[in-house]
């Protein structure tokens, strides 16, 4: 009996958005940053499978994968929340008291920078600028930004992102 | 073509997005439906006009008024009594910071008034989102020029002319630049774009990139035109989905109008240009770290010679320059160099954006030539100081420039008088610190930022930063001894002379220049265990002034360790062996009976 077939057609939905992907970059050059942001974007994270598949088809070996995954912010090994609170911690931010706002998240939704909720509700990460010096002190919720925020607005603010 | 009596011009720039300029545009469509003008007023989002802190704005033309601030309940009286009966709105006019006087018109307020917008020519004035309206400001005019009647080397020697300087950071002459990339043998060059924009307190390319893509997009077809390559990448922050979002769209725009791609304007001369999201890593920002991420790899900077221009992406020679050096270019062919070298210092050529942030009345960008002079920048465009304190220092450059105070505030800006300063232009940001900064805490901030980024390929930065953050962190935390300031500038000096990269060697300019022009504020930390401005907490102490206090009882209910203690209506203590220190007492009080020290 024809296994191959049967394979095909338990492919996940993630796995065949894969392989367009892969499709997409065939033969390209420096395709391994894009592969792995759109597998990210498929995934929410990238899995050690889904980096050995990556690793197969481009032929690439896993180590050199592993290095450029661990070497950019962007790539995550671990599963991320619904929601990613990133607190701006650079120069106007910091001097317009960034790190109120930072602790007030931590009060807020018990992680601290770097962690996610158990729930996965939350992921929490400080950035160093997000460019939006002018409002500072700035926090992006997914793709919202939030900008002249003082410590207390926080809880209101990201009791919204369910 | 349709003809409109007036135009409504919304930014779309970030800053105004996050104030809820989107909301804003909304209420305004719906309302000129409403009052049944919607054929006679057209709305245009626009790019960023720089002025965030006054954000949302709104732009009324012909007349040119500015409103400020604008919330969606404003709308309606906007449509009615401006759009509709021609009265303006006074109350949503910008407010002159001291004498309260209102400014109607965009020209006339002193945030705009000392600048000079040659990169920022379009931002906020066009939809950066339709090619026609930058082809109407003259857009790739300076194109048609250079392919239609110059040879590559009548393009590099008028650069040189011009005398423009790499705006994002190192300062090198862009003219030198595409010469040496044009004079490297080859069939196959690149051009690059890095628009990886990543100092803490620069938003410049962001802005150039959200509200005038063109620009940057014919500035890199005229490199590509005079150094010979046919294929360039623009290598974009993945954190400013906006600017991708608009690059593609004017790269879109540009190849069905036969402005990019094959056989551009029929000129024989072809060039593809591609976007690569970065992935986020600050030394990206360097360009052969840059060009090793392009190809896939760990962003780590390598070793020069070989230059780019000999041997970059792909072992090919390539030309890299910044977003806002690149929309510069068409402006340098569209009135000449020698019109453009006009303007500006002896050695600093034409105008530069700086990001003014910190503790600053208008933070947002300004555009100024170059020998205007930092006081100029912060007290007339930037309106002083916020809640009348007093200035302290400037800090300009990001994470490889350095702290200026007040006695050098008067010397004309260009990129050697900053050097001499100790700082650097950078990409321009200008972060503003008043006595309520520590100085000896900024210093820590700024290495603690080089020193996270630092990719550890050498040791000077991988070790030498790390060994001076824990040397600054021991002096914040009370524990600094003597001998500390003396390791640090031998640190210092030695990463600076020995690091791989632009980001190693800069990186210990906080910490030197701060060294240099406050060291009183070390010695205070060192020698009284005390800090000056009350940022060191563990330095602190909190005190109830009883005289003050009126026993409210507002910051015993948000002391989180109930150090705070007291009958109502009297006044209160403080237990400062529970104190953790945190500030939220002080926050909380109305009657200045809190104070730290």
């Amino acid at each position: 009996m024809c296994q191959c077939c049967n394979a095909a057609e338990t492919k996940t939905k993630e796995a065949l958005e894969l392989e367009k992907v892969f499709n997409k970059f065939a033969g390209k050059k420096g395709a391994l940053i894009p592969v792995l942001q759109a597998a990210q974007e498929i995934y929410g994270y990238l899995p050690a499978e889904v980096l050995k598949e990556i690793s197969a088809n481009l032929q690439i070996p896993l180590s050199k994968i592993y290095g450029v995954v661990t070497f950019y912010a962007q790539f995550h090994l671990k599963p991320r929340g619904r929601n990613i609170i990133r607190v701006c911690l650079g120069t106007a931010c910091h001097v317009r008291g960034g790190a109120k706002v930072a602790e007030a998240v931590t009060k807020a939704v018990g992680i601290k920078d770097g962690e996610t909720s158990e729930d996965l509700r939350y992921t929490f990460e400080s950035v160093a600028c997000l460019g939006a010096c002018g409002l500072a002190p700035v926090m992006m919720v997914n793709d919202d930004t939030h900008g002249r925020l003082t410590p207390d607005m926080v809880a209101g603010l990201l009791e919204q992102y369910k | 073509m349709q003809l409109y009596r007036a135009h409504v011009l919304v930014c779309g720039g970030t800053g105004c997005v996050s104030s809820g300029s989107k909301k804003i545009e909304q209420a305004l469509t719906d309302e000129l439906a409403k009052q049944n003008i919607d054929k006679e007023v057209k709305i245009v989002e626009t790019g960023c006009h720089g002025f965030c802190e006054m954000g949302p704005i709104v732009i009324v033309y012909p007349e040119g008024t500015f409103y400020c601030r604008v919330a969606v309940e404003d709308i309606p009286e906007i449509v009615s009594e401006h759009l509709v009966k021609g009265r303006i709105v006074q109350r949503l006019l910008f407010k002159a910071p001291v004498t309260e006087e209102q400014v109607p018109s965009y020209k006339e307020i002193a945030f705009y008034k000392k600048q000079q917008r040659v990169a920022l020519r379009n931002c906020g004035h066009i939809d950066p989102e339709d090619i026609k309206e930058y082809i109407a400001r003259d857009g790739y005019e300076a194109l048609a020029k250079v392919l239609t009647g110059m040879t590559p080397n009548e393009v590099i020697e008028d650069m040189k002319k011009a005398g423009l300087r790499g705006r994002g950071g190192g300062g090198f002459s862009t003219g030198l630049k595409w010469e040496f990339a044009s004079k490297s043998p080859g069939p196959k060059k690149y051009i690059i774009c890095n628009a990886d924009e990543g100092d803490p307190g620069a938003f410049m390319d962001r802005s150039v990139l959200e509200g005038d893509p063109h620009s940057v997009l014919e500035g890199m077809l005229i490199a590509a035109f005079a150094i010979g390559a046919d294929e360039g990448y623009l290598y974009v922050r993945a954190e400013y989905p906006l600017a991708i979002k608009r690059l593609k769209v004017a790269i879109a725009q540009a190849e069905e109008m036969g402005l990019l791609g094959e056989n551009i304007m029929g000129s024989g001369f072809s060039c593809r240009l591609h976007i690569k999201e970065g992935a986020g890593a600050f030394v990206c920002g360097e360009e052969t770290a840059l060009m090793a991420s392009i190809e896939g790899s760990r962003g780590m900077p390598n070793p020069r010679p070989p230059f780019p221009a000999v041997k970059g992406l792909w072992e090919k020679p390539s030309n890299i320059n910044n977003v806002e050096t690149f929309a510069n270019v068409p402006v340098i062919y569209l009135h000449g160099a020698d019109k453009y070298a006009s303007v500006g210092t002896e050695k600093s050529k034409g105008t530069k954006v700086f990001a003014l942030t910190g503790k600053l009345r208008n933070t947002g960008l300004a555009e100024v030539p170059m020998g205007i002079t930092l006081r100029e920048i912060i007290f007339d465009i930037g309106g002083g100081i916020m809640d009348d304190k007093k200035f302290k220092a400037v800090q300009i450059g990001g994470p490889s420039g350095g702290c200026i105070p007040e006695q050098h505030l008067d010397t004309p800006v260009d990129y050697d008088s900053l050097t001499a300063l100790g700082a650097m232009m950078g990409s321009g940001g200008l972060v503003v610190m008043d006595e309520t900064s520590c100085m000896v805490d900024v210093a820590k901030f700024f290495l603690n930022f080089t020193q996270k980024e630092s990719c550890g390929k050498c040791i000077p930065c991988r070790e030498g930063t790390k060994r001076m953050l824990e040397i600054l962190e021991k002096i914040c935390d009370g524990n600094g001894v003597p001998e500390d300031i003396t390791t640090l500038e031998q640190l210092g000096k030695v990463i600076k002379n020995t690091a791989l990269c632009a980001l190693g060697q800069s990186a210990p300019n906080p910490i030197l220049s701060t060294l240099r022009y406050f060291r009183d504020e070390f010695e205070a930390h060192i020698y009284q265990k005390k800090c000056p401005a009350g940022v060191c907490t563990a330095m602190l102490e909190y005190k109830i002034v009883a005289e003050n206090c009126k026993g409210c009882g507002a910051c015993a209910r948000v002391c989180p360790v109930g150090a705070i203690t007291g009958e109502k209506k009297e006044a209160h203590t403080l237990d400062t062996s529970k104190c953790i220190k945190c500030g939220s007492c002080i926050e909380k009080c109305k009657f200045n009976a809190i104070v730290k020290g």
